[in-house]
């Protein structure tokens, strides 16, 4: 049941901010998410010492189409449930700070999008999976298309045909293999759509060959992989930074773990047959997005830039099929999330102070902002992966797994970390240090509130960076489990 | 075929309660009536009846399903008139009692089992039409409209009329199920040139009465011309009782012919989609966006027609009701919206959509909803829709066209964004006033977003009852 809770309980919250306005609303909003995040600490807590099987429920959906209502957690989903409900307090704090017009329909839309990915990462039906794939795109959509920068109407638009293309694609794929199950000519009411279902089904290579490409296309564009990602920075850039945050550091998380979960031990064979091409197409991206990054002069676009960059280790981590790539890529998953939501957020301070994102503007900032600037370069190293922090963990894992692919493209692979280095740490010198700017003198330091904020963040940074453990133990056994399953 | 019975004796009451010309008393009448024969069609829900003038007319669940779906929609439909239909207006009464009557004859199209009663069906359903279309006296738009209508309705009828006559050549009779079986005697073979080309003229007339391509030319003009209240009957309610008739002749009396009407309907579904998406995408006018993407229904409601292969029931005939509801729904939302904005701010284009999100955040929601739901977005009846009937001609083996409709659906998404992006992404003109909505049209408003929405995530009440 508490499943149930935890994926309906932002609904319900989201509805009642339908109605509840003004500051009783921000109250609700926070104080719903937080609730959330206790109910999943909660359920982690139950879960490291019971399994599973307590938060699987499956009930007939759409009795007519064999299609079922079937959620359930494995150390995987957890860990991606807890990344999320860990986020989004943060994320509703840091749209506190701003006054968006109509607030509480912006955090009603915050909210609706939880329950939508949660929802994606808790199904166990394609359908059902589809189907929160889906629901969390439509806030989404109108949060960055509402609230967002002047270019908002044309780059939303993009973001949304994008996606909704990829989407399809992949629902082409289901529906193939939902029919696959079965009797071969049967009524749908025969065939199933759970994921156990797809797991089983014996398909011929050449099958999975073309099923992969469509399964893959909605996860590719999601998170996005080279060349999939032209939408990525655009979008990034003009959407109101909560969105970004949201974008970045949960909805991101959704390409790769559906990648986990329904493409590699969905279609093996498919698999195995592209592995190659993907992986040489993620560490194009990596290096692509590391180059582009280096040219930015605007603070979000670079940070946008330098998460392509280090999607692409992901996806090529994932790729690689071996235990320390998937671990990796699940530990950068989380590592990941909480770096980016930290420099989006601070990136948003700064603009909040000065009005403006371009770095030749900026100069000097550190003098009158001490604690920003210590936060900003922890969130900056754990990106660039200094040991001790979650990025170090993360990313290690995944270059020693992409290089026991192959040790020439871990090479290639491994300039990621060079690479954000430069752009990073360049755009802090040009931001926080250098030549004094307009703004050094006016500008203040962070305020309680954003500390608020910053603080759980840098925790969980040093957190997955001192003790990976924590999080490596939950998901061993998931991974391990789809490993099998893709016959490695 | 106690709601034939009631609308019609209930139209005639409503003539009678016109000399009151008072909306008062007329709107909230014609909508107590036509809850009472929603009532009397359920009542008709799994209960066998003998059928009806000599076979004429059965009412099966088939016909009370589809029955059901025309009523719901026209009871929904009924408080958007209010501020179209003055009170005062000389013809008042005469409007609602046309709507009823209206009703009959799609309810005589859904239960036909005979080819008169079919054609008798579609004239009721279409004389009222073309009257309606043209109600707007003083708008030159609505008087082309009701003329363009009139002019290819009646070449169509003549067409539908003439298949008929020749299937009755063919086969020597008019009776749905005695039809299905002289189509498929081989005695009858030396006949096939006539009954092939009957069952051609009959494909023509009625897939114009659904605007399939390419007899879909008519359908921008007249949707845009029509006064909206009409306009949202005319693309629900005619489509909803064209393709149930539709679906019934293919499956009862020309199963047999499945080798000459199968190539012409996936032909002719190719064509819709192409049509009615491309031409949609084209457009700047909500209205006429609208009166496209009917068109575009259409082509995915062929395709049920293509993966029934012949069959009244099963997934292809449930997906074609799901749909129908669906789409339905969603319509009468849109139009709903679009009607009340479009009379007080004067514009019926995307650019007097602008800002609705901030000054009526109600109709922003239930168009966004509505626009979701035609698109075929998850969450949204319109999903299930698509599904049931793509998954349906999947199943019988058809992948090309479905392949095609969705790459047609990818072409919708751009044309059903544009409203939403006119609602929350663009200012509201300078001064601005909210739109004003009385009470029962937003109870109804809340109404329509609840079923999309209930239909797009438990589906399960309404799957599969074929």
């Amino acid at each position: 049941m508490l499943t149930a809770v935890l994926l309906f309980l932002p609904l319900a919250a989201a509805l009642l901010l339908l109605v509840v306005k003004g500051a009783a609303a921000r109250a609700l909003a926070f104080g719903a998410s937080l609730l959330e995040f206790v109910v999943a600490a909660y359920v982690t807590f139950d879960f490291t010492r019971h399994g599973s099987t307590a938060y699987n429920l499956d009930y007939r959906w759409i009795a007519s189409a064999g299609i079922n209502f079937h959620i359930g957690l494995d150390g995987l989903s957890l860990l991606m449930v807890l990344l999320t409900t860990f986020l989004v307090p943060l994320i509703l704090l840091s749209a506190f700070k701003r006054d968006y017009d109509n607030p509480s329909t912006f955090y009603a839309l915050v909210l609706f999008m939880q329950t939508g990915l949660l929802g994606v990462f808790v199904s166990l039906d394609a359908f059902l999976f589809y189907f929160f794939w889906e629901v969390a795109l439509i806030p989404i959509y109108l949060l960055a298309g509402a609230w967002g920068g002047e270019r908002r109407v044309a780059v939303t638009l993009k973001f949304f045909l994008y996606t909704v293309v990829g989407s399809l694609l992949m629902l082409a794929g289901f529906v193939y293999l939902y029919l696959q199950t079965g009797p071969a000519a049967g009524s749908l009411a025969q065939h199933s759509s759970e994921l156990t279902a797809f797991y089983s089904l014996k398909l011929s290579a050449a099958e999975q060959s073309w099923l992969f490409w469509l399964i893959f296309a909605a996860f590719a564009v999601k998170m996005p992989i080279f060349p999939f990602h032209t939408w990525q920075p655009d979008t990034y850039t003009e959407a109101p930074a909560p969105a970004t945050m949201l974008l970045s550091g949960i909805m991101l998380k959704m390409g790769i773990y559906g990648t986990l979960r329904w493409l590699l031990p969905v279609v093996p064979l498919g698999v195995s047959q592209w592995q190659k091409p993907v992986i040489i197409l993620s560490v194009i991206g990596i290096i692509y997005g590391a180059i582009i990054a280096i040219r930015q002069r605007d603070v979000k676009r670079l940070i946008a830039y330098s998460s392509l960059s280090h999607v692409g280790l992901m996806a090529a981590g994932v790729f690689s099929l071996t235990q320390i790539g998937l671990q990796g890529a699940v530990v950068q998953m989380l590592a990941h999330g909480v770096n980016v939501v930290g420099m989006f957020f601070i990136a948003d301070a700064i603009e909040r102070r000065t009005g403006t994102r371009y770095i030749p503007d900026l100069g000097g900032l550190t003098r009158r902002t001490p604690i920003l600037s210590v936060c900003f370069l922890i969130m900056l190293l754990s990106t660039v992966a200094l040991p001790l922090t979650g990025g170090f963990v993360g990313e290690f894992l995944l270059l020693a797994g992409v290089y026991e692919y192959n040790a020439w493209v871990g090479a290639v692979a491994g300039l990621t970390i060079i690479f954000s280095a430069v752009y990073l740490l360049r755009m802090f010198q040009r931001v926080m240090l250098g030549p004094d700017s307009s703004f050094s003198e006016t500008i203040t330091d962070l305020t309680g509130g954003e500390l608020l904020v910053l603080v759980p963040l840098i925790v969980l940074v040093f957190w997955i960076g001192l003790f990976p453990n924590t999080f490596l133990h939950i998901s061993e056994p998931a991974v391990t489990n789809i490993l099998a399953l893709v016959g490695r | 075929m106690t709601s034939i019975i009631l609308l019609s004796v209930f139209g005639i009451l409503n003539l009678f309660l016109g000399f009151l010309r008072s909306n008062k008393v007329l709107l909230p009448g014609a909508m107590l009536l036509l809850l009472a024969v929603f009532g009397a069609n359920y009542a008709d829900w799994n209960v066998a009846h003998a059928p009806y003038f000599n076979n004429m007319l059965v009412v099966d669940n088939y016909t009370v399903a589809f029955t059901g779906i025309v009523l719901l929609t026209t009871i929904l439909l009924l408080p958007f008139s209010r501020s179209y239909v003055v009170s005062g207006e000389p013809n008042l009464a005469e409007y609602y009692a046309l709507l009823l009557f209206s009703l009959v004859g799609a309810i005589m199209m859904i239960g036909y089992d005979h080819l008169i009663m079919l054609f008798v069906g579609i004239e009721i359903l279409s004389i009222s039409m073309y009257v309606l279309a043209g109600s707007n006296k003083r708008d030159s738009r609505s008087n082309e409209a009701a003329l363009k209508y009139f002019l290819m309705g009646a070449f169509a009828t003549g067409i539908l009329l003439f298949g008929i006559a020749l299937l009755y050549g063919a086969t020597g009779t008019f009776a749905l199920s005695q039809l299905g079986a002289a189509v498929a005697n081989p005695a009858n073979a030396s006949l096939q040139p006539m009954l092939y080309i009957g069952i051609l003229m009959m494909i023509i007339g009625i897939g114009f009465k659904v605007s399939a391509a390419p007899f879909h030319f008519w359908t921008p003009d007249v949707y845009e011309g029509t006064p909206t209240f009409f306009t949202a009957f005319m693309s629900t309610v005619v489509k909803t009782a064209g393709f149930a008739a539709f679906l019934k002749l293919l499956a009862v009396a020309l199963p047999a012919a499945q080798g000459f009407w199968m190539p012409t309907i996936q032909a002719m579904c190719a064509l819709t989609l192409l049509l009615g998406n491309v031409g949609a995408a084209a457009q700047t006018n909500t209205k006429r966006m609208l009166a496209y993407s009917s068109v575009s229904h259409a082509g995915y409601l062929l395709i049920g027609l293509v993966a029934s292969k012949g069959m009244l029931t099963g997934d292809a005939a449930s997906g074609i009701f799901f749909y129908s509801l669906a789409y339905s729904i969603a319509t009468v939302a849109a139009f709903g919206v679009l009607k009340l904005v479009a009379e007080h701010r004067q514009d019926d284009s995307y650019a007097g959509l602008n800002g609705l999100g901030k000054t009526n955040p109600l109709l922003a929601f239930v168009m966004t909803v509505a626009m979701l739901s035609l698109a075929g977005i998850p969450l949204t009846g319109g999903f299930f829709g698509k599904f049931f009937l793509l998954a349906a001609a999947v199943g019988q083996g058809y992948i090309g066209l479905v392949v095609f409709a969705v790459i047609m659906s990818m072409v919708g998404l751009y044309y059903y964004l544009r409203p939403i992006i006119a609602m929350y992404m663009q200012p509201a003109p300078e001064g601005a006033t909210p739109v004003p909505v009385d009470g029962i049209q937003t109870v109804t408003m809340v109404v329509l977003a609840l079923l999309t929405i209930a239909l797009g995530v438990v589906p399960g009440f309404m799957s599969g009852i074929l």
